[in-house]
């Protein structure tokens, strides 16, 4: 672990420039992908990818330059090429950055069971295979696949104020999905994939549940395919975690975005309805709604000690009490605005620049378990597990729909429904936030799919919460 | 192409007789910069190569990314410690039933190296051209290369020098316009009359905003909107293996029980595109008419779809979308858009579109950038942002009107991971009913 750091140091200190400040920051990343998709194992896809970034503040402008070649003459040459696009940018510059302050910080930080050995690449091949075989033998499934992806990351930011900053992480990404088409429509059934990632080992695999769980999941996709499509009209909504977490990230995590609310995005991942005035102002949601960005839970995806510019990570409330208290902005962002933030400044690598991004937004537990949320609803709907999502670039009208959709009369969970969709404005649908679920529908999950910025960039985001209750909102079916 | 032919070289002879390659190459050399309030927000250059080794043995294979460091001596230890760890992994795998090689040792090039602008011209130019108005945007630029050789002899090479400016100006009510200016030659006087065609139709967004109720309207789709309905028609719906698992959004389509508008005839145009006319699984790329007079036609077919569904490849990418889209043409004059269109929905753009029901070819999504409302053939006022929710079949099925004869084309300004090099040639398309739900 950590082998190229001396080396990295060493370069470090022989790097000349006439900058008033830089920084360096080593990515090196490796992984793999493994499928069985209907009983053939896929070929494996493997990768090994390394390169660093040197970022310059010159006259207070700052730039970057990325490169793959990571000796001393190629991150000089870097160094160079930073300067460079420094002094080009200077009469065109946004930003004055002669007064922001810069990180001194010194730290390593690891995922838990790091020390653990995964599971052998055979193991890992014959774990895939035994799911898929347990898939029923039913003409009417057509298709089915078990997955696991593992990424390994080390990065290391050095910078000329004295940071050193090492963070060595693994990430798991075990899922499955079984498609059932019966001649007319087709229903899809997912555990994980792009909703479930956590920090750890093999106990991710074991926490996920994938050993024995394609039976269900099979059997949920042949319950899908028989059922009515859902009815039209308003319900009160609970939505489990695994649809919980698109909710927060779509309508709580995006408009948060501090440099969105500066107009960075708005060519391309948009703005938000969000001001900066609303912050210590805005009732965001009910009184029950309080999210914190927590990069404490060491298994969520998005837990570290310092954000990529070398800033320290502690858990914050951003909503408390439906009050909306801070943006998710990190230091150059907070800098520009004059508002307090949080650490989250990320790069999905080495060859992209750290923007704001999510990091874990969790919403906070409640006090009612699963049965209370349920018998609380008179004429409702459950809905778990998100397939479509669709937001306007302010990230306030949205439509989402689910897999899977139960109704729910007089306090009783009824019968499946298939295409169960909902739309609100973001706006006013936290402030229909009814019922929070305790601890015990409280989930720890995660995509590693978020896509944002110029470059495009696409990270990893922790998302956690329990099983909530909306009241009163739009819910709607499909054509099939 | 040298580093890439001298590791190709290496290989060859480092490979035993059963053993087989493919070796895939990607690198770019790209300036980024992001533009706010007419302003450099953010400023860089980013260098990097990779390559792709495949390594096949004895019915086995597995797939091998490996970034390059650009130093000879240094990539070629990667390499071979990338071919160990392959050796190691084959044993550890079953043949694989739906492995498909092509023996031919096809040749492929294709080279365009045009002087790239003066990033301070460029600077220049756009600060110039944006002074008082609120421009935000993104500018990348630089060569970019794709290579690929096998065991067996074939050898592509793709290389070009271009630009993207992808931009948008905003008005102080918040309204915007988007457009680009790509390519491959930086003309100080084309992109000052394109930014200056930019500012005329703002102009439009200062008026009062018509608030518009849930319901149907006629509407016409210009082609960059027409491009997001493409765009996510394209996650899948031409996917051989997506038809065949039932994942494909066109599975209706492509079964014979739905249909869309005679009008539409849709094709992977790859030759005389952007893109490389090579696959990253070895095989050259060719042109497909995927949907003629609103039929399906050809679907896209990898070399591991076409084992397993006994179909022959064309091509196609490992996920089996396309890259170089065309839509054909129609006989709407782009002079009588409006006119034809009478009352309803001027839309510029869509965005974040996704499905309310896959099977069923059902689309949300939202409007964005520059929406008007037209009443009897002119521009009344913009609209607010607005949802739709409504069907392929219906929208380029039995409402499409008509399309217009004139073309855009629309390079991607995608840069996950890397430059995209993907295009889209589409015409706009006026629809008798489009269904507005938020």
């Amino acid at each position: 672990m950590f082998d190229h750091h001396a080396t990295l140091k060493k370069h470090f200190s022989a790097l000349r420039t006439t900058a008033e400040f830089f920084s360096l920051r080593y990515v090196r990343e490796s992984g793999q992908y493994l499928s069985v998709r209907k009983n053939v194992a896929e070929p494996p896809y493997l990768n090994h990818d390394e390169g660093a970034m040197l970022t310059v503040r010159l006259n207070g402008v700052e730039a970057y330059a990325a490169t793959h070649d990571i000796s001393l003459a190629g991150l000089q040459a870097a160094l160079e090429r930073a300067e460079q696009q420094a002094r080009r940018i200077l009469p065109h510059a946004l930003l004055d950055l002669h007064t922001q302050q810069v990180s001194s910080d010194v730290a390593d930080y690891l995922s838990p069971d790091l020390d653990q050995p995964f599971p052998s690449l055979s193991d890992c091949y014959q774990l895939l295979g035994d799911e898929s075989a347990s898939v029923p033998k039913d003409e009417r499934l057509a298709s089915w696949e078990v997955s696991l992806g593992t990424t390994r990351v080390e990065q290391t930011y050095l910078n000329s104020a004295g940071a050193e900053l090492r963070q060595a992480q693994r990430f798991v990404y075990p899922g499955l999905s079984v498609t059932a088409f019966d001649g007319n429509d087709s229903q899809t059934r997912t555990l994980g994939g792009t909703n479930f990632g956590q920090q750890g080992s093999a106990n991710v695999i074991h926490r996920f549940g994938l050993a024995g769980a394609a039976c269900q999941v099979a059997d949920e996709a042949l319950q899908l395919l028989l059922a009515p499509n859902t009815p039209n009209g308003p319900r009160d909504l609970l939505l489990m975690p695994e649809q919980m977490i698109l909710q927060i990230h779509e309508s709580i995590g995006h408009p948060l975005e501090l440099d969105r609310i500066l107009g960075d995005e708005r060519n391309y991942a948009g703005t938000s309805f969000v001001k900066a005035s609303d912050f210590g102002h805005l009732q965001y949601g009910s009184p029950l709604l309080n999210v914190t960005f927590d990069p404490d839970i060491p298994e969520q995806l998005a837990s570290y000690s310092h954000d990529d510019d070398g800033t320290r990570a502690t858990k914050q409330f951003l909503i408390r009490d439906g009050l909306l208290l801070k943006p998710l902005g990190g230091a150059l962002s907070q800098f520009r605005s004059g508002l307090s933030g949080v650490a989250n400044s990320r790069a999905c690598s080495w060859n992209r620049a750290p923007i704001d991004r999510m990091a874990n937004l969790n919403i906070e537990a409640g006090d009612k378990t699963q049965a209370e949320l349920i018998s609380g609803i008179e004429h409702g709907i459950l809905m778990n597990t998100n397939r479509s999502w669709s937001i306007d670039d302010a990230r306030n009208k949205f439509q989402f729909g689910c897999e899977w959709g139960q109704l729910i009369e007089n306090g009783e969970l009824k019968g499946v429904v298939k295409n169960p969709n909902y739309r609100a404005i973001s706006a006013q649908f936290w402030r229909k936030l009814s019922a929070v679920g305790d601890a015990s529908t409280f989930k720890v999950l995660g995509t590693p799919n978020c896509g944002k910025g110029e470059p495009n960039q696409v990270i990893r985001v922790g998302h956690a919460s329990p099983a909530c209750v909306f009241s009163d909102v739009d819910v709607f079916g499909g054509d099939a | 192409m040298n580093n890439f032919k001298a590791l190709v070289q290496w290989l060859k002879q480092a490979v035993t007789d059963k053993e087989q390659f493919h070796l895939g190459y990607a690198d770019e050399s790209s300036e980024f910069v992001r533009f706010n309030h007419a302003q450099v927000r953010q400023a860089g250059h980013v260098k990097q190569a990779s390559l792709n080794l495949k390594l096949i043995n004895d019915g086995r294979h597995a797939d091998l990314s490996i970034t390059l460091a650009g130093e000879p001596e240094l990539d070629r230890e990667r390499l071979a410690d990338g071919l160990q760890q392959l050796r190691e992994t084959l044993p550890l795998l079953p043949p694989d039933p739906y492995l498909l090689l092509n023996h031919n040792a096809w040749q492929s090039h294709n080279e365009q190296l045009r002087p790239l602008p003066e990033l301070a011209q460029v600077l220049e130019d756009i600060s110039q051209a944006a002074v008082g108005v609120d421009l935000v945007g993104f500018y990348a630029a630089g060569p970019i290369s794709r290579g690929f050789a096998s065991s067996d002899g074939a050898f592509g090479w793709h290389q070009a020098n271009s630009f993207n400016f992808d931009f948008s100006l905003f008005h102080a009510n918040g309204e915007a316009v988007k457009a680009s200016y790509a390519g491959h030659t930086w003309s100080s006087a084309e992109f000052a009359a394109r930014l200056q065609q930019v500012r005329e139709q703002l102009e439009f967004l200062g008026r009062p905003l018509h608030n518009l109720a849930p319901g149907q309207y006629r509407a016409y789709l210009a082609p960059a909107a027409l491009e997001e309905i493409i765009g996510i028609i394209t996650w899948g719906g031409f996917s051989a293996q997506a038809i065949a698992s039932k994942g494909s959004s066109l599975q209706k389509l492509y079964a014979g029980e739905q249909s869309l508008s005679p009008l539409v005839k849709v094709d992977e145009q790859i030759s005389g595109s952007l893109s490389q006319a090579f696959s990253t699984e070895g095989y050259p790329r060719g042109d497909v008419t995927l949907i003629s007079a609103g039929k399906a036609c050809g679907q896209l077919i990898n070399s591991r779809s076409a084992a397993e569904y006994g179909l022959s490849t064309n091509g196609a990418s490992s996920d089996e979308s396309p890259s170089a889209l065309q839509m054909a043409a129609g006989s709407l004059a782009q002079a009588d858009i409006l006119k034809q269109l009478g009352t309803g929905l001027y839309i510029s753009n869509l965005w974040y579109l996704n499905y309310s029901d896959l099977p069923a070819a059902r689309l949300t999504g939202m409007t964005r950038f520059a929406t008007f409302w037209v009443e009897d053939g002119e521009i009344k006022a913009p609209v607010s942002t607005m949802r739709f929710d409504d069907s392929v079949y219906s929208l380029l099925g039995s409402q499409l009107e008509a399309l217009t004869a004139e073309r855009e084309l629309l390079l991607s300004a995608s840069t996950y991971s890397q430059r995209n090099t993907a295009s889209n040639l589409l015409p706009g398309a006026l629809v008798k009913r489009l269904t507005l739900t938020l």
